[in-house]
């Protein structure tokens, strides 16, 4: 039961909560403009910026027929006269019907949530959870594949502070995947994500060269390896560019696969890769509105 | 002469002894079971040799007894304590202590970008290993280990 419930981090949805939010979007997308929400109101507090997520979100409860309140720059609200976050959040859950939130320390949208009212939808806390990107990766994933079981996802670049990798290992671990880790050795999976995979009996292998691992792959789910992740700057140097992907590089891969991006794109992907129709990074990110009405909709109770 | 005051002073009649503390931690059982404010007649002694811990530390409280929920918060800090209560002189109930599986309120979160360490808000942990500890922090979700760990 999704209604009432805050999403603060993927575990907090079951497997079947996740392909309900899934089956929804997909309805959605079929029919993007259902005002089922006109008596609403939502707010969107954006207390670090953010484009993508908050327009998103926005899009989404707009086509869902409700008004939105907020801010996105927190220097004009009174968190820079030092109010905390719990009285920011319960001033505000005694106006609105949800609160979208991205915040940049981590933990802030779970302590949102034992404050609130009503329900938190984390739109990213530092580092740590961003559920609904997650949500949005899934259905990309079972839209491109048609299914989302026993499929060999390539994860590349950031892998140890990639928040957006962790989430989706973690989520698609109930769809019996086959992982291929490709990352320099600074930036490898941590250690406890290993583990959990361990624990779960679930396959994966660690590369440092994509080319190993690139006709294997259903999905190819690329990063950005950031330059300021590197304790080493030779080593960045050195590894830069094994990290990036070349539409020349996508010869002989499965014609099934298709390539992901959370976005925004540097380097990583060249843009000659855009025109390629294993490209699904922009269509992946217009998902994102499916997916935040799926999400708002099921928690308001009108799904 | 003054060796037996000493022993005249450690031993009490009525309370709590906390034997096997480790020596490092004495002053954090000490401030865990908020014995820096207590008007009760406390004695300790520190790098007393052990067997077991190499140098241990002891603590007598008298007139205390301690509750489960109260001696439990120094399994952190003295996970192999032996608390000792005391009646008219004699034992009367030897208990040791065990670590929760939720730590509530006295552990500091290792993550300086933790909402916990921004705001005033009383820290929860799932205890997700005893040994070695490691705490699951419920707000950020990252762990801290013993080695960071930091009492409040």
């Amino acid at each position: 039961m999704i209604k009432g419930k805050s999403l603060v981090s993927i575990d907090d949805f079951s497997k079947e909560e996740i392909l309900r939010i899934i089956e929804l979007a997909a309805d959605f997308e079929a029919n993007p403009n259902q005002p089922l929400l006109r008596d609403k109101v939502i707010a969107s507090l954006f207390f670090e910026p953010s484009t993508r997520t908050r327009l998103s979100f926005e899009t989404a409860i707009n086509r869902l027929g409700a008004r939105v309140i907020g801010f996105s720059d927190v220097n004009a609200t009174s968190t820079t006269k030092g109010e905390t976050l719990k009285d920011t959040i319960i001033m505000v859950s005694n106006y609105a019907d949800l609160i979208v939130m991205r915040h940049p320390l981590e933990g802030a949208a779970r302590y949102a949530s034992e404050q609130s009212r009503v329900p938190i939808v984390n739109a990213g806390d530092g580092a740590n959870q961003h559920p609904s990107q997650t949500l949005l990766d899934m259905f990309s994933i079972k839209k491109t594949q048609g299914h989302l079981d026993n499929l060999e996802i390539a994860m590349v670049g950031d892998l140890k502070y990639g928040r957006t990798v962790h989430s989706l290992l973690m989520a698609m671990s109930y769809f019996n995947p086959k992982f291929y880790f490709v990352a320099p050795d600074e930036l490898k999976m941590p250690q406890e994500y290993k583990t959990f995979l361990d624990e779960k009996g679930i396959y994966y292998e660690e590369h440092r060269d994509m080319q190993e691992v690139l006709g294997k792959a259903d999905i190819l789910y690329m990063t950005r390896v950031q330059k300021e992740r590197f304790s080493d700057l030779i080593e960045y140097e050195r590894v830069k560019n094994t990290y990036v992907l070349h539409n020349a590089m996508l010869e002989g891969t499965k014609d099934n696969m298709r390539i992901l991006h959370p976005l925004p794109r540097v380097n990583e992907i060249s843009t000659d890769v855009d025109s390629n129709p294993k490209a699904y990074y922009f269509k992946q990110a217009e998902n994102g509105v499916y997916t935040r009405m799926a999400i708002i909709a099921s928690i308001l109770g009108v799904k | 002469m003054e060796q037996h005051k000493e022993l005249k002073v450690s031993a009490i009649k009525n309370g709590t002894v906390i034997d096997h503390i480790p020596s490092q931690n004495l002053f954090k059982v000490i401030s865990l079971l908020g014995l820096e404010n207590s008007g009760n007649q406390i004695t300790f002694g520190m790098n007393l040799e052990s067997g077991k811990l190499g140098k241990k530390a002891i603590i007598k409280v008298a007139d205390r007894e301690f509750s489960d929920d109260e001696i439990n918060k120094i399994a952190l800090v003295a996970p192999q304590a032996k608390l000792n209560t005391i009646r008219d002189y004699e034992v009367v109930e030897k208990r040791t202590v065990s670590i929760p599986d939720e730590v509530k309120g006295y552990v500091r979160c290792f993550n300086p970008k933790c909402i916990t360490n921004h705001e005033k808000i009383v820290t929860r942990f799932f205890v997700v290993s005893k040994q070695p500890l490691e705490l699951k922090c419920r707000y950020c979700e990252k762990v801290t280990t013993e080695q960071h760990l930091v009492i409040e």
